[in-house]
């Protein structure tokens, strides 16, 4: 297919439809509104459901509904759409039924605003619903990413029976870029033993519920999910690595704040620092143990998200102390510049770093000119 | 390569078009390119920009600081931008919207009365395409030919008609601008 | 030789799971009524019930047709899901007065104001059964509950809501209308009600919804047959039994 300029909410949207999407339930919320109205046209013109609901609390539970009967699925919302919606990811997570959700994140917490930010990886990565669940996280940087990962996130979800969650900022979502669309694939109903689709006079009946009133009944459930997580971390991480070959410091950053970095790394190697730069892909499951065997041999890590520090405690984690780990973020819906890391990367090839001192506690005192 | 440019107008003025159709042309040349607009919860009026990036590898930050161009179409962006701007950069300036001179004598200013050509050429809507078609005599990587097909090709089928009007005021924002740019260097 | 007779068997569209109400409590017969329904119909296997939150949470135990479990108040959403998705089978919600008119109170205006082509079963029993009898949205004025133990203050505690007369004047609604299972003959005019909305749903003539006045006898604190008299004394009078949407269409029908 011939690369054609995609605004990134639009992609995703028929991204979705390439890859089989049955059914769509959303509720308008800036910035991620133009996925709905694509669909709101694209879906009756292929004969497929698309339903504005009352509020994403409908949205979600509509998803619920016709995930139980094993179609493709899947909503879109923003920050304090997909809050409410976390009443139905747990239940979704608890059933055990594929779904797909669009967060295309915004400046936060509470109405905030509708800038672009990256402060619900906490939501979406640890949680968020209620009970013990895990769901697969995807963070997309470009235009061709968000559609690459919409794609795999249906084929993930009915994978592992799970909840995929497609993060990305207002930029992602705002911004135009040359894409290739996937051929489109034709609907397809998978002849799944799980899905309560009505007996039709062929098998016994089916009830999905989330409900395991027998404590030791729940407990083999979570154990069930956790048992499969591990496959998933095992099979299902991906990142991208710019220059991490010779590097001596190392940046993570997801979605935007990834490629703003890269940026800054490029202008960083062009004066010759050795920087490289590592781009999660799956949030969830992490790219733990790449960072483990980078933790191995570089001098130090910069984190830098559009939110607090989130990711970085996940960083952290992984790299266990052995060598320092900064923090640069920026939140409320601003943007880092290029400079803004580059500025750091200088200040961290030239002081000597402390592992003493919380990252965040050391970056609160850099940003106390804000 | 890469090239950062922004343009900045009023809401109504074609702010996000005239990016949409200069990366329509870098896409159609091989490049890379990113549009991003700038967006607000008001959906008309008050001042609207969007940033392009073109390059040759794959592009990192889609917003620039100090952007090296920019198209202001009004006084509040002419306002904003030019204490940005790289040095060296070039800016386009619509005179028809703005009534000072330049403050910086480390950028090439251009000054184009783009509502006035348009106007000439018969539609007040084309401010917007004189204004790129200046932007393009400090572009050489987008020539005006491929913006000429980019137009062709992306233009709803319902404006075609008024392909060649865009041609013109292209060329004639093109032209004036060169003029200019000629004195300068 | 003796001939056996069979006058009353489980209907088909029931499992053989004995139900776990309380002795007294009509939602056992709500149940049947909707499995022989589906019995009569022939729709069993083609069926997907959604069950909500309340003491019919179970309910996806004892029908034979798959059924799903929603969260509170969202069977309509959820039911929404199916029948979009597959707009062939006969999809119903079971929902109680807390779970349809408390928390679920936007789900279910919307799924009707869509016309949603979906079967609502509203069983109204003036309380939340299953947390142990606290105050609901359809609990009579001066009625005590174990949150308004003084009897509802409809000062300080508001207004009891009527579902039915407000979703009749919704125009996605075919079909809506309130019965009783206070006695056999109103048992009986229930079922036919029942039969009548998912004929409604069989021919896409859009939002169905039979509201039955039940019993509560345990959270009431009276004996079965008190709690009969209650719903012909004390609850029919709030909330009249009646048609309160039929549309011209469904009028057609004959069974």
């Amino acid at each position: 297919m011939p690369k054609e300029l995609w605004k990134g909410n639009e992609a995703i949207a028929e991204a979705a439809v390439r890859a089989g999407l049955e059914a769509y339930f959303g509720y308008p919320i800036t910035p991620q509104t133009e996925v709905l109205e694509y669909l709101s046209r694209r879906m009756p013109e292929l004969g497929r459901a698309f339903v504005q609901a009352e509020s994403e609390l409908g949205a979600i539970n509509m998803v619920y509904g016709a995930a139980c009967t094993g179609v493709r699925v899947m909503s879109s919302s923003s920050s304090p759409g997909v809050s409410l919606m976390m009443e139905g990811i747990s239940y979704i997570a608890g059933t055990e039924v594929p779904a797909v959700l669009v967060n295309v994140m915004r400046g936060g917490p509470g109405l905030g605003n509708i800038a672009p930010a990256q402060a619900d990886y906490n939501q979406a990565v640890h949680g968020g619903g209620h009970g013990d669940y895990q769901a697969i996280v995807l963070a997309p940087a470009s235009v061709q990413e968000a559609i690459d990962l919409t794609v795999l996130s249906f084929d993930l979800a009915e994978k592992y029976r799970s909840i995929c969650m497609v993060i990305l900022d207002g930029c992602v979502g705002q911004m135009m870029e040359p894409a290739e669309m996937p051929e489109m694939k034709p609907v397809h109903r998978e002849n799944w033993d799980w899905n309560t689709d009505a007996k039709m006079g062929k098998r016994e009946r089916r009830i999905l519920s989330s409900i395991y009133l027998d404590p030791v009944e729940e407990e083999k459930m979570n154990l069930r999910l956790l048992n499969r997580w591990r496959t998933i971390e095992a099979n299902e991480v991906r990142y991208k690595e710019y220059f991490l070959d010779d590097a001596e410091i190392v940046i993570i950053g997801f979605g935007t704040a990834g490629r703003v970095a890269l940026s800054a790394v490029r202008e960083a190697r062009a004066q010759g620092i050795k920087v490289g730069l590592l781009r999660p892909i799956t949030v969830s499951p992490f790219p733990h143990k790449v960072i483990d065997q980078l933790a191995g041999r570089v001098d130090a890590f910069l984190v830098t998200e559009m939110n607090s520090g989130q990711m970085l405690e996940d960083v952290r984690l992984a790299v266990k102390g052995r060598v320092p780990v900064e923090f640069y973020g920026r939140m409320g819906g601003v943007v880092p510049f290029p400079d803004e890391i580059l500025n750091e990367i200088h200040r961290m090839a030239k002081v000597k770093l402390s592992a003493d001192v919380h990252p965040r506690d050391a970056w609160l005192e850099r940003m106390a000119h804000v | 390569m890469q090239k950062e440019i922004i343009i900045s107008g009023f809401g109504g003025q074609g702010v996000l078009f005239a990016g949409q159709v200069i990366a329509y042309a870098a896409m159609d040349s091989g490049k890379q390119v990113t549009w991003i607009p700038s967006y607000g919860p008001e959906m008309r009026g008050g001042t609207a920009n969007c940033t392009v990036v073109i390059a040759d590898q794959e592009i990192g930050s889609p917003l620039v600081k100090n952007p090296p161009l920019v198209i202001a179409l009004n006084l509040p962006s002419y306002d904003k931008y030019e204490p940005m701007m790289q040095v060296g950069g070039t800016l386009v300036v619509n005179q028809s919207m703005v009534d000072r001179g330049a403050k910086r004598a480390d950028i090439n200013t251009v000054f184009v009365s783009a509502n006035e050509i348009a106007e000439q050429i018969g539609d007040k809507k084309l401010t917007n395409m004189v204004a790129v078609g200046a932007l393009l005599a400090a572009l050489p990587e987008v020539t005006i030919e491929t913006l000429e097909e980019a137009l062709k090709a992306h233009l709803p089928a319902r404006h075609q008609h008024l392909l060649p009007k865009n041609y013109e005021a292209l060329r004639r924002g093109f032209e004036s601008a060169k003029e200019q740019l000629a004195v300068i260097v | 030789m003796l001939k056996e007779n069979l006058v009353y068997d489980r209907p088909e569209g029931f499992t053989d799971t004995p139900t776990h109400y309380c002795p007294g409590c009509t939602h056992g017969v709500a149940h049947r009524l909707v499995a022989e329904v589906l019995e009569e119909m022939g729709v069993i296997d083609k069926t997907i019930g959604v069950a909500p939150v309340g003491c019919s949470v179970f309910a996806y135990n004892y029908f034979d047709t798959d059924f799903v479990e929603a969260p509170h108040g969202r069977a309509p959403a959820m039911a929404t899901g199916i029948k979009r998705v597959m707009p062939d089978r006969i999809v119903f919600t079971y929902q109680g007065d807390g779970d349809l008119a408390s928390i679920g109170m936007g789900e279910i205006v919307h799924a009707a104001a869509r016309g949603e082509n979906i079967t609502v079963i509203f069983i109204n029993n003036a309380n939340f059964g299953m947390t142990g009898g606290q105050m609901a949205p359809t609990t009579l004025p001066g009625m005590k509950t174990s949150s308004s133990v003084n009897g509802r203050d409809v000062e300080i505690q508001g207004y009891p809501i009527k579902v039915s007369e407000m979703l009749s004047t919704l125009d996605g609604v075919g079909y809506c209308v309130r019965r009783s299972l206070h006695d056999p003959k109103n048992i009986r005019l229930a079922k036919k009600a029942i039969r009548m909305a998912f004929e409604t749903q069989a021919r896409g003539l859009g939002f169905s919804l039979v509201e039955l006045l039940s019993t509560c006898p345990t959270n009431w604190g009276m004996t079965p047959v008190n709690s009969l008299k209650f719903v012909e004394e004390h609850m029919m009078p709030f909330y009249p039994l009646g048609d309160y949407k039929i549309s011209d269409a469904i009028k057609q029908i004959k069974i």
